[in-house]
């Protein structure tokens, strides 16, 4: 069936595209027992708890979702600003959205208590939850995007690309603003109280779903022996540059902001000079590992001449996001609520003391899941439709001039 | 494993027909002897519906808490069949917090539990509309369309729910749980719904320390309106601005 089908020169591969497969399948497999194990025992087998109530699904989950609203970064800057090099990537980065964006909120649902009320999610709405306008922009998104890799494939409707691109665009700007106010919206948690988190996590965005198409890209590249040229690839560094550079500037003015409020002095000594790994995490994973490193890497002279430069360094940003997540998401449950500042305060309950959290090997499979579920659709989308990127160099050649 | 879902979908008074007992005659059977009886003028029958009219409310007199006393935390358990245990993953409904003012030294020890917000952060996030506020106050998870997202543990600033981490046993048949959806404090709504107090209040009593007052804060007649206007109390986090339906005097 592939065979016929298929269009793409990787077509020869059959046995290599059949282990990924089997490779995809097999993560799948582990998530999916995991899934159903929980769903028998509870989630007394994972580390979270009534402290940490969201954890490392979450993580994974959060993560694809960002990444996945940003990938269609390369789209929008195809259809919507008209940029021939980003166009030609715009079918790969919308498939790449949908792939994602699968991948995390099957996540989310195979972590919830009662993952079997999914119809209930779908059919009760309350419009006043930031959450449940978030399961109408994903739905959205994975409609119109849909769309938009229809017109984009069929030759009659190209000229629809445009439009539908821009509200591509639109849709994304609301859904990746709508994700960081699930946490912005927890006014109580002093982690997460700060307007920045909406916009900030748009920048995230760019930089993580910039960073998966690179990554992707040099794969489906390299799969099909197929050098990249020297002139896109420049440009696509120096962009995911900027965009790491300016996650890096907007963690920077939230925790200076939050230094700013003596409130939040305890919260910011806690993530940033605290013994714990949330300090580690941020430092040593956010700012080093997926911040000052990919930087110091794209802007290497050689970097564009070396596609195993910026793919490392793009590599590096996801690792960095993972660990930006999770400082985020459990960092910020981890430091306890203060329901009377001014006081020490003890009880049962782990009040006034910071909470801990080991993750289980469950959670961590039903984490991997997301990355399972957003790979296994790329490999079989990629083999069975054309979304190599189709370069028209003249056109290159043209807009470089044009500056 | 799935109950069938109710057909009443009405988020104010969804979750009154699980949480609600007939026989208005046993109101107040159970109440200890020489306790004042309170709502018990404007009895109404059972199948008369929630209204707006009432707010349900407490007052907490930590001077009247007794550091070491845990016996509205042990009547909770009880009467809502929690098994007791504290760790991490366990549910508490109800918790003895100590709390020592980091200036003077001084030192309060007071319950806490869901302080029914009037402006409910945990309403407001649930994507389901199962968490939800009654007519009269009382903020509930409907067991029956809690998805078990956890977002309103996430959005709650007291700590207030716990999400049931395995499968239950021994229930109580009038206070469904389950495992998979969240829960937290109801003020004891089937026993508030046949007159009687919460049996936090009634514990508290019974040992001598009536340091709980509960009822009516829109009657101007009931104990916890009179205490409230005697008395200078706060509300935790009053900041937040949720008119807690749980006030604390002495702190
Ligand atoms: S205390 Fe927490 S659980 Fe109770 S009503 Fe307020 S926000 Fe909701
Ligand atoms: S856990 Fe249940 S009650 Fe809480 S927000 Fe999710 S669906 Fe609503």
């Amino acid at each position: 069936m592939a065979n016929n089908v298929c269009l793409d020169r990787a077509c020869g591969k059959h046995s290599q595209f059949w282990t990924l497969l089997a490779l995809g399948g097999l993560v799948m497999l582990g998530t999916l027992s995991a899934f159903f194990y929980l769903e028998h025992h509870g989630h007394i087998e994972t580390g979270m708890n009534n402290q940490i109530v969201w954890g490392l699904p979450h993580v994974f989950a959060v993560f694809l979702i960002v990444a996945a609203s940003g990938v269609l970064n390369v789209a929008s800057i195809g259809s919507v600003f008209g940029k021939k090099m980003y166009k030609a990537r715009a079918p790969l980065s919308g498939m790449l959205a949908l792939a994602m964006l699968a991948g995390g909120l099957a996540v989310l649902v195979l972590d919830l208590g009662r993952p079997d009320r999914l119809i209930v999610a779908m059919t009760y709405y309350n419009f006043k939850s930031i959450f449940a306008w978030n399961m109408i922009f994903y739905n959205g998104f994975f409609a119109i995007v849909g769309l938009y890799l229809i017109t984009l494939m069929d030759h009659k409707l190209k000229p629809w690309s445009k439009p539908v691109g821009l509200l591509a665009f639109l849709w994304r700007l609301a859904l990746t603003t709508a994700t960081g106010s699930i946490f912005g919206f927890l006014v109580a948690r002093a982690g997460y109280n700060s307007a920045l988190y909406a916009p900030m996590f748009i920048i995230y965005s760019f930089a993580y779903g910039l960073a998966a198409f690179l990554v992707v890209q040099s794969v489906m590249y390299k799969w099909n022996n197929i050098a990249v040229d020297e002139r896109i690839l420049a440009r696509m560094k120096n962009l995911l540059a900027v965009f790491v550079a300016a996650g890096l500037y907007f963690t920077a003015v939230l925790h200076l902001t939050n230094l700013y409020f003596a409130k939040q002095w305890e919260f910011e000594r806690f993530l940033l000079a605290g013994d714990n790994v949330y300090t580690t995490l941020f430092w040593l994973g956010q700012v080093v590992v997926g911040g000052i490193v990919p930087l110091l890497m794209l802007f290497n002279s050689n970097a564009s001449k070396n596609p195993a430069i910026v793919f490392l360094a793009a590599l590096l940003v996801l690792v960095g996001g993972h660990a930006q997540m999770y400082v985020t998401i459990v960092g910020g449950q981890a430091f306890p609520l203060d329901l009377f500042p001014g006081y020490a305060e003890t009880s049962s309950f782990f009040d006034g003391v910071m909470h801990s959290y080991t993750p289980s090997i469950w959670e961590m499979m039903l984490g991997l899941g997301g990355i399972a579920t957003a790979f296994l659709i790329t490999t079989v989308a990629v083999r069975v439709l054309k979304f190599l990127p189709q370069d028209d160099f003249k056109e290159i050649e043209l807009e470089a001039k044009e500056g | 494993m799935s109950e069938p879902n109710r057909p009443e979908s009405n988020p104010e008074n969804g979750g009154r027909r699980t949480f609600m007992v007939a026989g208005a005659a046993v109101a107040g059977s159970a109440i200890a002897p020489g306790v004042m009886l309170y709502g018990i003028a404007q009895a109404k029958p059972a199948d008369e519906a929630v209204t707006d009219k009432t707010r349900w409310g407490m007052l907490v007199d930590t001077t009247k808490c007794n550091s070491g006393c845990t016996d509205c935390v042990t009547a909770c358990n009880t009467e809502n069949a929690l098994s007791g245990k504290t760790g991490p993953q366990d549910s508490q409904w109800i918790r003895k917090v100590e709390i020592k003012n980091l200036q003077t030294g001084a030192q309060n020890s007071l319950p806490m539990m869901c302080q029914h917000c009037e402006n409910p952060p945990c309403v407001d996030v649930c994507p389901t509309g199962a968490s939800m506020k009654r007519a009269d106050g009382i903020v509930l998870v409907d067991r029956h369309i809690c998805i078990g997202c956890r977002y309103c543990m996430m959005a709650c600033p007291y700590k207030a729910r716990s999400f049931v981490h395995e499968p239950l046993t021994e229930q109580n048949p009038e206070v469904p749980r389950g495992k998979g959806c969240v829960e937290s404090c109801t003020f004891c709504v089937q026993r508030v719904d046949r007159d009687e107090k919460p049996a936090c209040v009634e514990a508290c009593d019974k040992a001598g320390h009536k340091a709980l007052v509960f009822g009516d804060l829109n009657n101007p007649e009931s104990d916890v309106a009179k205490a409230v206007k005697a008395h200078a109390s706060t509300e935790v986090r009053g900041d937040l601005r949720l008119n807690t339906g749980v006030r604390y005097q002495g702190i």
